[in-house]
């Protein structure tokens, strides 16, 4: 049987992407970030998955207003890296485990949870920063990788407590599938951020810290958080932490915290990272 | 009659709602189409030429030409499509965050790296009230 044995949750800011492309990792603005996922690229090292299903949400790359699903699962064998304008990130393929995604779609869908499935779709930094992030620069990347994506780029998202209810059902999912498969479930995108308009520059770090404290031991709290408040407090960027929760629904109701991470700012956001022990 | 929204009260910030993203869609599909090589070259070469390949409004033309960030987000447009404009031109998000918000971007950059912009005193228009 397959099985969810840890999660994780990380910002996906794209410069944090440029700087490891570009090497700039050891430089003094950037060292701090990086230090704080050593812990995690460790611990995931020593205990790798086979299968990562990983929540982020598409910048205008693969979907633009031409449409826009809510939730997408990406059932393909294989997804190429997106140029977003200057060029794909020299990354590897990302290679889909197309059985499993398949009976999650199939799993899902009958659980009331209608998401689109995609056969064909580039990825973007969303998904590709945090592989990074906790893989570094591999030839290829060590696991199969089932790219979840969620719209927060046209208003409305869907809501915190949605997320965490499609989680749970992932999770279903996950359990009903019959080959031994160790499992992670990433949550990305957040902390606070905004990167648009007078108030461009927005960073709420009491509210980022009570997140990062909560999700934990009460994520139900969290699912009560409205679109308004995330707006208000966390910036009009900050609503992406809603996917955070469809990562910490498809986990047990109790989880042990192995690393907690918080550092600003890279670029124009809050970085937060959390690796959680589902077993 | 435009719609009253509970975001509207938060100053400084544009949602990019299912209203605004019908009146920005030929905007942001012109951002889309520079993530090609050869629309980008194209652009570059002739910018207002390149821009009437899209029913876009005359304002959101001018915006663009003009760079005018605010502008293009007031027209619909959403700040991830307007990223592949302003790669297109070389900038960065901080770049053009800064530029949103009147500031030069070593200012910004500044302000990120003691803590960013706090949320007390931006919450709501009220609290705006008196700036100029």
């Amino acid at each position: 049987m397959a099985r969810i044995y840890a999660g994780l949750t990380t910002s996906h800011v794209p410069a944090i992407g440029a700087a490891i492309d570009l090497g700039k990792t050891a430089e003094p603005y950037w060292r701090p970030v990086f230090e704080g996922y050593e812990f995690s690229k460790h611990w995931v090292s020593q205990q790798p998955p086979d299968v990562i299903i990983l929540v982020y949400n598409d910048h205008a790359s693969a979907f633009s207003q031409e449409i826009i699903p809510t939730f997408a699962l990406g059932c393909a064998d294989r997804f190429e890296p997106a140029d977003e304008g200057w060029g794909p990130r020299p990354v590897p393929s990302v290679l889909g485990h197309a059985e499993l995604a398949a009976h999650i779609a199939q799993s899902v869908i009958l659980d009331e949870f209608d998401l689109t499935i995609v056969n064909k779709m580039e990825v973007d930094h969303g998904l590709t920063v945090p592989l990074s992030l906790v893989f570094g620069q591999p030839a290829e990347w060590p696991c199969r990788v089932i790219p979840l994506a969620v719209n927060v780029v046209q208003y409305p998202p869907p809501t915190g407590h949605r997320c965490f209810e499609f989680g749970r059902a992932i999770a279903r999912a996950v359990e009903s599938y019959p080959e031994d498969l160790r499992v992670m479930v990433w949550g990305t995108g957040g902390m606070s951020h905004q990167l648009q308009g007078q108030r461009a520059g927005l960073i709420n770090q009491k509210f980022d810290n009570h997140f990062l404290d909560t999700i934990g031991p009460d994520p139900v709290a969290l699912t009560r958080i409205s679109h308004l408040e995330y707006l208000r407090e966390s910036g009009s960027e900050g609503i992406e932490l809603v996917m955070w929760l469809i990562m910490r629904g498809a986990l047990h109701e109790h989880v042990r915290v192995l690393h907690r991470f918080y550092h600003v700012p890279a670029s124009n956001t809050a970085v937060g990272h959390l690796l959680l022990d589902n077993t | 009659m435009e719609r009253q929204n509970d975001y509207d009260d938060i100053p400084g910030t544009t949602v990019f709602d299912a209203e605004r993203a019908r009146r920005g869609y030929h905007l942001n599909m012109f951002c889309m189409s520079l993530m090609k090589a050869e629309n980008r070259a194209a652009f570059k070469a002739d910018q207002a030429a390149f821009l009437q390949r899209f029913p876009m409004t005359p304002e959101q033309r001018e915006a663009v030409l003009q760079r005018d960030w605010n502008r293009m987000i007031e027209l619909g447009g959403n700040i991830y499509y307007l990223a592949k404009l302003f790669s297109t031109d070389g900038k960065s998000f901080q770049f053009t965050a800064a530029q949103m918000t009147g500031m030069s971007q070593e200012q910004y950059a500044q302000m990120m790296l003691a803590g960013g912009r706090s949320p007390d005193g931006n919450r709501s228009k009220s609290e705006w009230k008196d700036r100029g």
